[in-house]
């Protein structure tokens, strides 16, 4: 049943002299739901935007669905990635209905089938269509406009879902509600596998199926949320997973 | 003197008329063709450094060299007539055009680029869809700007021989009559104005995405 869908193998990344990724190697099955964790310059994000071709490895291979990803046309590849940042980037000048249709408008559908699918998509996000699909994006709250981005990336049914820190800006309550959201999209959604990158342990935890955890650029542990609880694989995980509960010490403390 | 211009326009209006239209041609000529160099020329520079280092140095320049002067440099290569007036009246539009076409590229923010890139756009797309519509603002501005520069530069032309409403200024300043000279000048006024205010209109409506420009 497990379909090996994402490979990297011996992949390294360099800026000039300076390495990033010095030897990444990990495999993510088909429909599995990963996330990413890492302090910022770990080379997360970097791993991120080598699945999608937005930056090249300079050694090693990515594999995609069995296929190398320099030898496939990477610019159809994306049209079959769904992508969501941080900053949203919902594109200014256009409506919401036309920023989710962006990508079936390449792919050269039908308009009763984009119309369609528009509104089927800001049912899932919880956008009531009718109100929200011809306003422009200033027009929303930060939290409705990644709603928006999520729905964006879904529209064309991707099989892979990219998600580049995607509630970092969000305030901690319309975060909760987009994680459990996003959790329920996939279990909905059969077989769409999602890469989420995150600095959030709370929210690695709670949505991956398995965490893999990076620093400086390795791959310090890749296991599920319980595995990684139970036996963490070095102090720097310990440690990680220590701040969850000196923070929670912290304000019970507080409040006492 | 408003008499005066009563009768000026009974007696004038065919040759009044055919100024007003002298004066548009060639100022839409002017705007046509400093468009069509200015405009792939501005987005070249603003991918290109070099290229934008010598529009920008070029636009400087100009703005040094008065509107007239610029006139009369080139009558002794190109002499007169409406060809230099035209040739003349393209170099001052240039400037405007090009630093505002530049600027407009680059204001486009490299987050949209790249989310275009990653729902997978190819750089065609990527233009149409993306960089030209976020840079049209500014792009519309330049244009305002060029267009009243040209209408303004245009009554000089007049001097080597373009016609327009510079010829009723100039005959005016000639005969001592300051009817002629009123007429031309509000005329001239009065069609920047229309330019200025039309495009203003037009820059509100490719922005109508963007409320916080209304309260302007």
């Amino acid at each position: 049943m497990t379909k090996p869908i994402i490979q990297f193998k011996h992949v390294q990344k360099r800026f000039g002299d300076n390495i990033i990724i010095p030897d990444l190697n990990f495999t993510v099955n088909q429909g599995e739901f990963v996330t990413i964790l890492g302090s910022s310059g770990s080379g997360k994000t970097t791993t991120l935007k080598m699945i999608n071709g937005l930056w090249q490895p300079s050694a090693g291979e990515i594999l995609i669905d069995g296929q190398q990803i320099s030898k496939l046309d990477q610019v159809k590849l994306r049209r079959h990635m769904g992508y969501v940042v941080q900053q949203i980037g919902l594109f200014p000048h256009m409506t919401i209905a036309e920023n989710i249709a962006v990508v079936p408008k390449m792919l050269q559908w039908s308009h009763s089938k984009i119309d369609r699918r528009v509104k089927e998509l800001l049912e899932l996000v919880r956008l009531e269509p009718g109100v929200y699909a011809n306003r422009y994006p200033q027009q929303l709250s930060g939290g409705q406009q990644q709603r928006v981005g999520v729905a964006r990336a879904l529209a064309t049914n991707p099989p892979y879902v990219l998600f580049d820190e995607p509630f970092g800006a969000l305030d901690a309550l319309t975060r909760s509600e987009l994680q459990q959201e996003i959790k329920r999209i996939h279990e909905s959604l059969a077989d769409k596998t999602f890469m989420f990158v995150t600095h959030d342990i709370n929210e690695a935890l709670f949505l991956g199926q398995r965490v893999m955890v990076m620093h400086k650029g390795q791959i310090i542990q890749f296991a599920s949320p319980e595995v990684l609880v139970r036996h963490p694989a070095t102090p720097f995980v310990e440690e990680l997973l220590g701040t969850v509960q000196q923070n929670e010490n912290l304000w019970r403390h507080q409040h006492d | 003197m408003i008499e005066q211009i009563c009768r000026y326009f009974q007696t004038n209006s065919g040759q009044y008329w055919q100024y007003i239209g002298q004066h548009i041609t060639l100022t839409l000529v002017t705007l046509a063709i400093s468009m069509v160099i200015a405009l792939p020329l501005g987005y070249l520079g603003s991918r290109n450094k070099v290229v934008a280092n010598f529009c920008v140095a070029f636009a400087q320049v100009l703005r040094i060299i008065p509107s007239l002067a610029l006139l009369f440099l080139l009558i002794p290569f190109i002499g007169t007539g409406i060809i230099p007036a035209l040739i003349a009246l393209v170099v001052l539009a240039l400037p405007p055009l090009l630093v505002n076409t530049i600027l407009g590229f680059n204001e486009v923010s490299p987050l949209y680029k790249e989310v275009g890139t990653a729902l997978g756009m190819n750089s065609q797309q990527l233009r149409r869809q993306i960089e030209v519509p976020l840079a049209l603002p500014y792009i519309l501005n330049g244009v305002k700007l060029a267009m009243v520069e040209i209408i303004a530069s245009a009554t000089l032309a007049t001097y080597i021989g373009a016609g327009g409403l510079g010829t009723l200024i100039f005959t005016g300043l000639g005969l001592y009559d300051m009817t002629y000279v009123v007429i031309g000048a509000v005329s001239v006024a009065i069609l920047s104005l229309l330019a200025m205010t039309s495009f203003d209109y037009l820059i509100r409506k490719v922005q109508k995405h963007d409320e916080t420009n209304y309260s302007i």
